[in-house]
């Protein structure tokens, strides 16, 4: 479904990503873990279309992307942002947020999707006409997640969409996000910073240092501690022993 | 009766659960008007703005007599039961000519506000929002204007052309704009780059419908209370035209002409030039406080 080729990202000077290729098959998750500036996100906004300025080869279901996208790109891909507290426009409902996309692509029967959307997130109908500020996090990256999936994309981009809640909000995200995966059979790209939520969301893993994936392991060899590169070895002991402390 | 129907109003008004799109949003507005409320200057200001409007609309129907009728026996006579506020220079009634004078001076207002707002919101947010080549050009141009001190510039403007209401009203536009588009621009920019405003360009909406629909909408707090803010320094530069004889041209009676001719006389009569004074300075301190009072509600950063 997602297959990246030797992807190059330029900051001005800085060169943040160096050469990464990887596969997703379709209806399965790759998740790449990494410090913060090695450049896990950076993939995922060069891939989102947001940032534009890469060089190298990213194809969606075999078709390679241009740096501009058009309206059936965002049709077929979509992303859930780190901050569910800057992701929601401050001025609107939920209701506003939601039918966004459905305006934009021209798709009918808002009342019925916008219904469904939110019973799809576990979210009761009465938040539909509330306000971001009316929400707690929670609520509102499960009002984010809705909105992304309103154009029936194939693929989600999630870029760190849980560190901003707390521990038991995520595990309820998680779980959401492994629910509708498996309802709707979306392909996954999530990058976080936490190797649990990423073993616990996918059976690929792939190990970001300095602009460059060092390692690609599955989650299997990843608990069994079965890792390559240096780095991996490190990180897989720092999580440990945080969660034991 | 009246009492629970006013009170399930408040309570439809307020309910944290709105069953339609209309009932939140005029929910959200009854908060707003709730908070501007509770400021008690700006309600004053708002009394005092919305009553001058009323009073100027109403001028036929306020006005003793009528603005241009001359009464040479009785020129320059003291406030009176037949002249309320006395008579000019050339026996006119003062207070029929600040009645009518109201509709021109804040008519003049209400013109500029209304093309300079969109202008420069316009301006400020695509310049805001593209950034680059759009963005150098754009804020050249303002700079431009900017360089300029603000009446030499409408001066020049109005001198160049044909002093007359309209060319003032486009000559305070022309000076006008650039700090509104450097107010729309920072917010743009501030805007720009979030979260919310990279999820729109993930639905594929164009960059017109983003800049409409989702960034112009913060915008526009700040700038609705830059525009009350400014409404007095409108009426003083449209006062100050007039004065100039540049603004309105005789016999049609503006506040700022009206202080011109009668400037002869502050020192005898002084009621006579005294008196616009006090509507310029009470319609620019009524803007004022109104826009003080809307900063407190509108302006996000101070909520």
């Amino acid at each position: 479904m997602i297959k990246i080729e030797n992807l190059h990202v330029h900051f001005g000077a800085v060169h943040a990503v160096r050469g990464v290729s990887f596969n997703v098959p379709a209806g399965a998750s790759f998740g790449i873990v990494g410090e913060s500036g090695s450049g896990k996100s950076t993939v995922l906004r060069a891939l989102s279309g947001l940032n534009d300025d890469w060089t190298g080869s990213m194809r969606i279901k075999g078709t390679q992307l241009a740096p501009r996208r058009g309206k059936d790109f965002f049709r077929r891909v979509q992303m859930v942002f780190q901050d569910p507290y800057g992701s929601l426009h401050p001025r609107q409902t939920v209701d506003r947020a939601l039918s966004e996309p459905l305006e934009v692509h021209g798709m009918d029967q808002h009342e019925r999707r916008i219904l469904q959307a939110l019973s799809e997130v576990a979210l009761p109908p009465s938040v539909r006409f509330r306000y971001p500020h009316q929400l707690s996090g929670g609520q509102r990256q499960r009002v984010a997640i809705a909105r992304a999936l309103m154009a029936e994309p194939e693929v989600l981009l999630l870029d760190e969409p849980t560190s901003a809640l707390d521990v038991s909000v995520q595990a309820e995200v998680l779980n959401l996000l492994a629910d509708l995966q498996e309802r709707r059979g979306l392909t996954y790209l999530l990058v976080s910073h936490n190797l649990a939520v990423v073993a616990h969301l996918c059976p690929m893993v792939g190990v970001m240092q300095g602009g460059e994936m060092v390692e690609t392991v599955s989650r299997e060899d990843l608990r069994a501690g079965r890792t390559v590169h240096p780095h991996t070895t490190e990180l897989r002991r720092l999580s440990t022993e945080l969660e034991e402390a | 009766m009246s009492a629970t129907t006013g009170q399930s109003w408040r309570d439809w008004l307020l309910t944290d659960t709105p069953a339609s799109r209309r009932q939140a949003a005029w929910g959200e507005r009854y908060r707003l008007w709730c908070s501007f409320r509770s400021n008690g200057l700006a309600m004053i200001g708002l009394v005092v703005a919305l009553a001058m409007v009323v009073l100027s609309l109403s001028a036929p129907l306020l006005a003793s007599y009528d603005p241009g009728t001359q009464e040479l026996a009785n020129r320059l006579a003291r406030p009176s039961a037949a002249h309320w506020l006395g008579t000019d220079e050339l026996g006119r009634d003062v207070w029929s000519r600040i009645l009518y004078g109201g509709r021109v001076t804040l008519g003049m207002v209400v013109a500029v506000v209304a093309l300079v707002a969109p202008l420069g919101l316009a301006i400020g947010c695509i310049a805001g929002y593209f950034g680059g080549f759009a963005d150098r050009a754009l804020m050249r141009v303002t700079d431009v204007f900017l360089a300029f001190p603000r009446l030499i510039l409408a001066l020049a403007f109005v001198a160049a052309i044909k002093p007359g209401i309209t060319s003032a009203i486009f000559a305070i536009v022309l000076t006008a704009w650039p700090p509104y588009a450097r107010l729309a621009r920072a917010e743009t920019m501030t805007i720009r780059n979030t979260d919310f405003i990279a999820a729109v360009r993930l639905t594929g909406a164009s960059p017109a419908r983003i800049i409409l629909r989702h960034v112009v909408p913060l915008c526009l707090g700040s700038l609705v209370v830059r525009v009350t803010l400014d409404m007095s320094s409108i009426i003083l530069t449209a006062a100050a035209l007039g004065f100039l004889g540049m603004g309105a041209q005789p016999p049609s009676p503006e506040w700022g002409a009206m202080i011109a001719t009668a400037r002869r006389f502050i020192l005898e009569q002084w009621w006579v030039p005294t008196i616009p004074g006090i509507a310029i300075f009470v319609a620019s301190l009524a803007f004022n406080l109104l826009g003080d009072g809307l900063r407190d509600v509108l302006d996000p950063k101070q909520r």
